[in-house]
């Protein structure tokens, strides 16, 4: 078993690419409305609630109360955009549109396609959180240059999140499924890990918890970075998103053979 | 001939405790064609998966292209191309970014896929249909667009499943003639079909299946000589009981289906006699063929 499950199993470090290069291919048919559809929803939710209830608010941990949120909205849109991408349009490729079908009978494996995908969800979520992020530099809610260290924590957010949705996407037989994951999964962690309000105004059971989920610690990057601020922990938070991004990868795998190499 | 493309031994597949394949043996030698026929269920698909190594048997050994499936799968896949059932071709893609995706699947260039794609749309047909999207092809087109894509990485062996199931007559024929082209230029072809005209125009041999077993084996022709050797004389239109007993003396064998009476004559003459006059009858004489040998060997009619 142990030899078969190697065999699906990624053939070597590039093959991959060529799952990234398709997808990238179809995103670019559609570029522009992707990405007006990727940006309009955080970004009202950014100037809705960031003046709304900024003015009420007044300031949180020393900066405006849109600021504070504009890094809650950079990681939570790269969470939302690369699960996205992986449990609808990577479940379409594997489900009815039968593109995983046809890569299987190429060279390529099934961890080689399931790492294209997870590329592909996390550039999608770069871009994504990348907007945002520029947007805020450029009306001032960020810091310049320093937003920029937020880049590589985007991406890796999006890796994280594209890995623990293509669990759910192996387990899933259709798409009515995936409302639960959303509605469970992914819209509580925006409350539990700081993305609107710190952390610190949950009581202590609850603050436990956020200290485990990993749209916390793509927050407690992000925020410093855009704020200018030192972070704590560093090492800590980036260790936390390599294993969400790493382990379910190979759960995902094991799962899509069962489904799919029978 | 030289050494053996595919080789199965003994293999068997089952599926929550029902076997789809069972104790399947056949070989099949580099550069012939080979049929798996059978009706909807007989294992076919089954088989063709375990060829590229996508599904594993319980029991049994494969061999393909001289590496163990599934262990080698991905060694054996590079010189095989696969046409599928059913199409899954990027249908926003235009024909000649299907070819260009495809090809990178195989570690290929840009520039060595370019450098191909003009005789594989030739080979195709689809020469003014480059720039189309996929979409907007009919289904003949994307069945030659998938039968190019599979031929990107210069296979030695070709997979096909079902490869004209759905296509009318016309575009059926595009593809036969197509696919002997292949085979003069020393393909192998392995193909699962329910069209026994398939089988016979294409394969050089062939095995019948049936609830998974191979129930026999040999060329059309031989089959054909084996299991029925006399003309056939098929009959519709009356009482099959009371006509089965009026001819059952001048013919070897008579087998019943739906409304229809199949009488295996070896004179044929002496059956026409017993009609004449019944203006109630159609009938019509005929050489013996495969879905005869099914009907022989399973009692059961291949689905149309």
């Amino acid at each position: 078993m142990g030899e078969a499950f190697a065999a699906v199993l990624p053939a070597n470090a590039w093959n991959w690419a060529a799952v990234w290069r398709r997808n990238y291919l179809a995103w670019k048919k559609v570029a522009l409305a992707s990405i007006l559809g990727s940006l309009a929803d955080p970004m009202i939710s950014l100037f809705g609630l960031g003046t709304g209830l900024g003015i009420m608010i007044g300031r949180v941990e020393g900066t405006s109360y849109i600021a504070f949120l504009a890094a809650g909205m950079v990681a939570t849109s790269a969470m939302v955009a690369s699960t996205f991408e992986t449990i609808y349009a990577a479940f379409s490729r594997m489900h009815d549109r039968r593109t995983w079908e046809a890569i299987l009978y190429t060279r390529l494996t099934l961890g080689d396609i399931l790492l294209g995908e997870l590329a592909w969800a996390a550039t999608r979520a770069l871009l994504a959180g990348a907007a945002i992020a520029f947007v805020a530099a450029v009306l001032g809610y960020a810091a310049w240059p320093s937003v920029l260290y937020a880049l590589p924590v985007i991406a890796l957010t999006g890796l994280a999140f594209a890995s623990l949705a293509m669990i759910v996407a192996a387990l899933a037989p259709s798409y009515d499924y995936f409302v639960f994951y959303q509605t469970l999964v992914t819209t509580p962690m925006m409350f539990l890990s700081g993305a609107f309000f710190p952390l610190t105004q949950l009581p202590g059971a609850l603050q436990q918890v956020g200290r485990f989920l990993p749209l916390a610690h793509s927050i407690d990057l992000i925020r410093p970075a855009m704020l200018d601020r030192p972070a704590d922990g560093i090492a800590l938070h980036i260790g936390a998103l390599c294993i969400y991004a790493v382990l379910p990868f190979f759960i995902s795998t094991a799962l899509f053979r069962r489904r799919l190499m029978r | 001939m030289s050494k053996a493309a595919i080789e199965f031994t003994g293999v068997k597949k089952s599926f929550r405790n029902k076997f789809v394949v069972n104790e399947v043996s056949f070989t099949v030698a580099s550069g012939e064609c080979f049929g798996l026929l059978g009706p909807n269920g007989a294992g076919k698909s089954t088989i063709a998966r375990m060829v590229l190594g996508m599904t594993r048997p319980d029991a049994g050994k494969i061999t393909v292209l001289g590496e163990p499936m599934p262990e080698r799968g991905r060694l054996a896949r590079k010189g095989i191309g696969v046409v599928p059932q059913f199409d899954n071709l990027e249908l926003d893609f235009t024909v000649r970014e299907n070819l260009l995706v495809f090809g990178r699947y195989f570690g290929m260039s840009t520039r060595s896929i370019e450098a191909i794609i003009p005789s594989l749309l030739e080979f195709s047909r689809l020469e003014s249909k480059a720039d189309a999207r996929v979409a907007d092809l009919s289904g003949g087109m994307k069945r030659r667009l998938t039968l190019a894509r599979a031929l990107i990485n210069d296979p030695q062996l070709l997979v096909m499943d079902e490869p004209t199931t759905g296509l009318d007559p016309h575009a059926r024929h595009l593809i036969w003639e197509r696919l002997r082209f292949l085979l003069a230029r020393g393909k192998t072809i392995i193909l699962t079909t329910h069209f026994m005209e398939e089988a016979e125009r294409l394969c050089d041999r062939l095995c019948v299946l049936d609830h998974g077993r191979n129930i026999a084996e040999g060329s059309p022709h031989t089959l054909i000589e084996e299991h029925i050797g006399c003309q056939v004389i098929e009959i519709f239109g009356g009482n099959p009981q009371e006509l089965s007993s009026l001819i059952r003396p001048y013919v070897q064998r008579i087998e019943v289906s739906g409304e229809t009476l199949f009488c295996y004559a070896p004179d044929p003459e002496q059956v026409r006699v017993q009609l004449r006059g019944r203006a109630d009858l159609r009938y019509l004489q005929r050489p013996p063929n495969l879905e005869d040998v099914f009907l022989r060997l399973t009692g059961l009619e291949l689905e149309k």
